[in-house]
């Protein structure tokens, strides 16, 4: 049954073509779009890049496990080939488009293969090509599966950072913290905010506590509920709230909406909130002329 | 009614919080870019937000239609947010200033109207809603149109 040895073999084969061609598939490939636009610096990089990955595929084909993505073989060059599609998509490549660029790497390969029989029409020939055209597409999986991988990483560690830098209590002055709020006020967001603020009053020991809403774009109903409830509950640990940062915009637009923050001390300005809070602490602040005159 | 040179309309569901903020960012953009001053692009974005709120806490989720509009005269933004949820029982009630079934401070609706020129809710009990708005660029508000 020589078809039969033929089948069996082809991984075998490939292997052995990919780790005798090592150099000549690495040359090749290294003017491919794929390797090309991403190593521009050098070419000696680009190749030694395309080594790895041709070293990567004859070990995965030596194991057999042509199809699976998961082979241990890939573990090596995962990495390279996640920043490679990075790099990519950093450039404006669509994902299709990536996975086009990883497919063009399929034709040089080939021909280098066929190049091997001196009877490209053989059985064995033919089931090596296939054996080759089904690792080069599991490849291209392993490159598309990596960076969705990143993509979502890098979401996820945005989204923490996002969480730590929203919501920074600053102590302005003795028994004076403030808030400068940032981005949208959602439930969960402004759930963290008066924790914090709650926290900061106790350990601060805070009278005065300013909410600064200069960067939150939108005021709407559960914004501004959201800062009411965060006002009050200050309000029953000792501290008095006052909220600043109102634009003009932003002011108008409560007042449409029906909002009623009547019973809120708001201020135009971070400013002016720190100037009320120290005067309800009988602060004074005035300029000293032996200051400036003695400079 | 008002429809001519329309320009293309753009859906976006509404099936999450964060699907909020991407309504609320399209309308401001296009508001922006329609002409529409700071203050109506803000009455704007927060009618949007308000609706479409309404949209996924009342509605169980959506999508918006938001679409640019030129009448000849100014040019303006029809925002149209519609759900297939329960839909609104007392209409009257639901636009009550401070009534409210679902914990928040009862001026979604009403307020959301007050901020644009023309205003409509399309509802039927168990059928779902849809709530339309529209706003004129550098229009002084029109007289309150009577719902529906």
């Amino acid at each position: 049954m020589p078809e039969q040895d033929a089948a069996e073999s082809a991984p075998q084969v490939v292997s052995s073509f990919l780790e005798r061609r090592r150099e000549q598939v690495a040359q090749r490939w290294a003017d491919a779009l794929l390797f090309r636009s991403v190593f521009t610096l050098s070419r000696d990089e680009a190749v030694e890049a395309c080594k790895a990955v041709v070293d990567a595929l004859s070990e995965v084909a030596v194991s057999g496990r042509l199809e699976d993505i998961d082979a241990p073989g890939f573990g090596t060059v995962r990495e390279q080939l996640g920043r490679m599609a990075a790099t990519r998509a950093r450039a404006g490549s669509t994902p299709s488009q990536i996975a086009d660029e990883v497919a063009g790497l399929r034709v040089p390969a080939m021909d280098l293969l066929r190049d091997e029989f001196t009877d490209p029409t053989s059985a064995q020939a033919q089931e090596s090509v296939l054996a080759l055209t089904v690792l080069l597409g599991t490849l291209r999986l392993v490159v598309m599966e990596t960076a969705l991988d990143a993509n979502s990483e890098l979401i996820e560690r945005q989204r923490q950072q996002l969480l730590e830098v929203a919501t920074p209590v600053i102590k302005l002055w003795e028994s004076t913290v403030a808030v400068p709020l940032i981005g949208t006020l959602d439930s969960a967001r402004s759930q963290v905010v008066m924790e914090s603020l709650l926290e900061a009053i106790v350990d601060q020991r805070a009278r005065y506590a300013i909410l600064d809403i200069t960067g939150v774009p939108t005021v709407d109903s559960l914004v501004a509920q959201h800062l009411m409830k965060t006002v009050a509950a200050a309000r029953l640990m000792g501290a008095e709230c006052i909220v600043s940062g109102i634009r003009p915009a932003i002011a108008q637009t409560i007042v449409q909406l029906g909002i009623d923050l009547g019973s809120v001390v708001t201020r135009a300005s971070l400013a002016d909130a720190l100037a009320y809070a120290l005067g309800r602490q009988g602060i004074e602040m005035t300029r000293s002329d032996t200051g400036a005159s003695a400079r | 009614m008002h429809i001519s040179g329309q320009a293309s309309a753009t859906s976006l569901p509404i099936g999450s919080d964060a699907d909020l903020a991407w309504v609320r960012q399209h309308v401001r953009q296009c508001a922006a870019q329609l002409g529409f001053g700071l203050v109506q692009q803000t009455k704007l974005v927060t009618a949007a937000s308000e609706l479409a709120r309404n949209t996924l806490v009342h509605g169980g989720g959506g999508h918006a239609e938001i679409t640019p509009l030129d009448n000849g005269l100014t040019r303006g933004l029809r925002m149209r947010f519609a759900d297939q949820g329960p839909g609104i029982r007392d209409l009257e009630l639901a636009m009550t200033d401070g009534y409210t079934s679902g914990g928040g401070l009862g001026l979604g609706l009403s307020g959301a109207k007050r901020l644009v020129h023309e205003f409509r809710v399309d509802t039927e009990p168990g059928r779902g809603t849809t709530v339309t708005a529209v706003a004129w660029v550098a229009q002084v508000p029109a007289s309150r149109k009577g719902l529906q």
